[in-house]
Formats: C-alpha cells, structure tokens, sequence
C-alpha cells in the first residue's frame, strides 16, 4: 500500500497543514476577507448603478450600463485582474508612491462583480409588479421617488440568494489577486498554501487553504438556502378570515 | 364619513393612442363636486385607460383635463395625483411594508409629516375602513378584501379631492365584495367625488348618480342610473346590459 500511503502523504500530510494553519489565520484570513468585503460592498454600490441605468427610462444609460455589463462580464476574471492590476500599477506608484496592490486588486474584483451584481439587481427590480410603481406614482410620488420607495427595495429582497451567490464567488475570485505579487504580509488564503506547497513539494497547504475556503463559503450557501425558502414561504402567520367586512358599513359610517 | 375636500372632475375630448391602437378617442366625461359617476363597458373599452389618462398616469395626446374648472394639463403631474385618489383591481399594497406605513407613505415623504403625527392619521384612517387592529401587520396576511380596504385608507390619507376606483372588486372573492362595495358607497354618500369603473352592475345602478357607458374608446351613452338601465338608447348597450345582467 505504498501507493496510497503516499498520495495520503501528498493529501493529508496533518503536520504540513498544521504548520500553515497559524500563518493562514492571521494573515491569510484578514487578507482575504478584506479583498472579498471591500469589493463585495462597492460592487454592489457600482451595481445598484448600473442597474438604476439599466431599468432607467432614457437610451443612452440603458446602452452605456449594456456596454459595460457585456465586457466585464465577458472578459475572464484572470485578463481584467492582469490589465488593471499590472497596466494601471505604473501610474498609481507615480501618483501615490504605494506599491500595494490591493488598492487595484479590490478595482478589478469590483468592476468585474459590478457587472454581475447589477445584473442581479436589474433582474430584480425588473420582477417587482408594474402596479406597484403605478400604485406609488397615483399616489403622488416621481418616478424617482418610486423606484427608490417602492420598487428597488422589493427588487433588491427578492435578489438577496443571488446577491449572496455572488459574495461567494468574490471570496473564490479574491485568491488570482496573488498575480500581481504580494509582500508576505500582503498574502491571502490561497497564496500561503500555494507558498507553502511549493517550498514543501506536498499539497497539503493547499487542502488547508480549500478548507479555508470552505469554512468561509458553507454556512453562506446555507445562509442563501435559508433567505430563499424565507422569501419564497413568507412568514409562518396563515392570512385571516375577513372578519371585520361585516362592520364596515357601519364602522364607516360618519 | 364627510366634509371631504372635493371637486368637480371634467375629461373634454380625450384622446389616446398606442402606435395604431386608437384606445381613447374623443372622451368627454364630467362628475359634479360631491357625485359618483360610474363607467361601465365590455373589456378593452379603454374604462381603465380613461383613468389613468384623467390623473395623468397616461399623458392625453390631445383634449383637456379640468379639476374644480381650472385646467390641471400644465400642472406638475406628482402635484395633480396628489388631489387624485387612486385604488387598483389588484390592490397594489408595498408588500415590504406594514399596512400602517402602506398608510403612511405618502404622509410622511409627501405631506412632510412627522412621524408620528403621519401614523396617528393613518390609524385613523384605517379605523375608518375597520382595519385598526391590523396595522402592523402586513398586507400578504391580511384577505383581498381587507387589503381593498386599506388602499382605499391609504388613497384617502392624502385628503383626494377626487378619487378613482379601477374595477376595485374584480378580483376579490364574492363574499369580500360586499364589504368593499359598502365601504365605497359609504364615501359616495360622505360627498366624495368618485369615478368607478365597475362591473358591479348594483353598484352602478344603486349608488351612483350618472352612468357612462363606454365601448371601443368612445362614450356611447351616458345619463342618470334609471335612464341607462331601464331605457336604454343603443343597441351596443343593450347588448351590453342583456350580457351582464
């Protein structure tokens, strides 16, 4: 059994995960949850804009959010983070003297979930009935007023598993960021293992990272089963009989 | 129910088109101050059209819109839906929202109002229809008919002058159409200046005080409840009311 002691080495090796452990909670977490968290939330700023855009009454905005949603989410996660990440470097250290590359990193992830997330909230606002922005409009509201009082809150509920979908893969897509060279402490999850993995010639660091991973995207996909059957079940309370109609005409009556 | 702020409402020779569908065409309808005037017609009349054209939901292509006998074309049309009261077939309650704020809405990021001076006359209003005690639910529990009601509320907490119904118990069960119709009759009797369009034949007939019958964008006949009902003149209306009655 040679052959499978071996690939268990290669696998499982618990020393070589446990050496990596440390370095990866403390670096490679935080590092990892700041790429993921900051591009998430201005994503999803971007694409609340390009959804408005996207839904709005006027040609030029429509066709200006397509263009965009079209190529960045068209283009392969690894070109964008490439182009911007290392076309854009040059003029960034001129202007700011910082070499980070997070800064781009987090402008890659964004412009590129943007796309994604925008799409999810147009689809969105796009479900919520069309009596609903006539309902607030009779009442006496502006179109604006309506999309941001009535229609784009219950878009954005209804999206919610999806928007959530897409954090995930923000988490996953955080890790091309070690393209464009990290320092030591700039590492994130998937960089440590892979470091570690190649200075140790075992995978295992990189069964570490991928639990990693998985501590941080199970309970989500649990947490996006939930929101659904939330959203789709309503609320446990049954609708009541119309009790009071028999009043009315008398509860009415001045 | 009374002492509401209301006026007269007067359509001159709307017209509207859709490309090549002429919906609407030449429609003259005048409700006096304090009246109900009920629209009937086969579907696809142009009944709900002439609604949303009347508060400028649909802009008119052509033809004038007078609210208490001053011309309302050129008026920002957010300001003019504010005097109009509008309740739909389906309800259209905010979901998201507790009935209470469904109230509202409007009171406070239209009229301005604080918070809770906006809740209080909700609540009245609400007492008004027998809702009070569902306030803070929310609108999917509560049954068509109660949610009927509330958007009947929540079109009076802005004081209308005028107020619209869109074939408001269509799409409610039988036994809820009773306490909706009652309701509604209640305003007409509170001196509410109303427009209804309805299939509730009763209702027109009864509560009422004119009848205009509609088909294919064109009013083709119109007059007091007795004289449509009993009388009719044409042979598309008595078509019509040998069909529904």
């Amino acid at each position: 059994m040679d052959a499978l002691d071996q690939l268990l080495k290669t696998f499982f090796d618990w020393e070589a995960m446990a050496a990596v452990v440390p370095n990866m909670l403390t670096v490679g977490l935080p590092n990892t949850l700041i790429l993921a968290v900051s591009s998430g939330v201005l994503g999803c700023i971007l694409g609340m804009i390009l959804a408005i855009m996207g839904t709005s009454r006027s040609t030029a905005l429509r066709l200006l959010s397509r263009i965009y949603t079209d190529i960045f989410r068209g283009v392969p996660a690894i070109v964008i983070i490439l182009l911007i990440g290392i076309g854009l470097g040059p003029l960034i250290r001129e202007l700011t003297g910082s070499t980070n590359p997070f800064p781009l990193g987090i402008l890659a992830l964004t412009l590129m979930a943007s796309a994604y997330i925008g799409e999810i909230f147009r689809s969105g606002i796009q479900s919520v009935e069309k009596g609903q922005l006539e309902a607030s409009r009779a009442l006496g509201f502006s179109y604006n007023s309506s999309m941001q009082l009535v229609v784009i809150p219950q878009g954005v509920r209804r999206v919610l598993p999806a928007l959530v979908n897409q954090f995930i893969s923000l988490i996953k897509d955080s890790s091309l960021i070690y393209l464009l060279g990290l320092l030591a402490s700039q590492r994130e999850i998937f960089r440590i293992g892979n470091d570690a993995a190649a200075n140790t010639g075992n995978l295992s660091p990189l069964i570490a990272a991928a639990a990693m991973y998985l501590v941080l995207t199970v309970p989500l996909t649990h947490l996006v089963n939930y929101i659904d059957k939330r959203l789709r079940t309503g609320r446990p309370e049954k609708p009541q009989p119309d009790d009071a109609a028999a009043l009315i005409g008398k509860g009415a009556q001045p | 129910m009374s002492d509401f702020a209301s006026g007269s409402l007067t359509g001159k020779n709307l017209h509207l088109s859709f490309g090549s569908n002429h919906v609407l065409r030449g429609i003259d309808l005048h409700v006096e101050k304090g009246t109900t005037a009920s629209v009937i017609g086969p579907s696809g009349s142009g009944k709900s059209t002439l609604l949303r054209v009347m508060n400028r939901l649909i802009e008119p292509d052509q033809g004038d819109i007078l609210l208490d006998g001053r011309s309302v074309l050129k008026d920002n049309p957010d300001e003019l839906r504010q005097r109009i009261g509008m309740v739909f077939q389906q309800f259209n309650l905010f979901p998201h929202k507790t009935v209470v704020d469904n109230v509202s809405l409007a009171l406070r990021k239209l009229r301005k109002l604080p918070a809770e001076q906006a809740r209080a006359e909700a609540l009245e209003q609400l007492d008004l229809v027998g809702l009070k005690h569902k306030a803070d639910a929310r609108p999917a529990n509560l049954s068509g008919g109660q949610q009927q009601r509330v958007a009947i509320a929540r079109a009076l907490a802005m004081k209308p002058e005028v107020m619209f119904f869109d074939e408001a118990t269509s799409a409610l069960d039988p036994e809820l159409v009773k306490g909706v119709l009652a309701l509604m009759a209640d305003l007409a009797k509170g001196g509410m200046t109303m427009v209804v369009v309805t299939h509730e034949m009763g209702f027109s007939r009864n509560v009422s005080d004119t009848v205009t019958f509609m088909d294919a964008g064109v009013v083709v006949e119109s007059g007091p409840p007795e004289q449509l009902f009993t009388n009719p003149q044409t042979d598309r209306l008595q078509g019509f009311l040998s069909d529904v009655l």
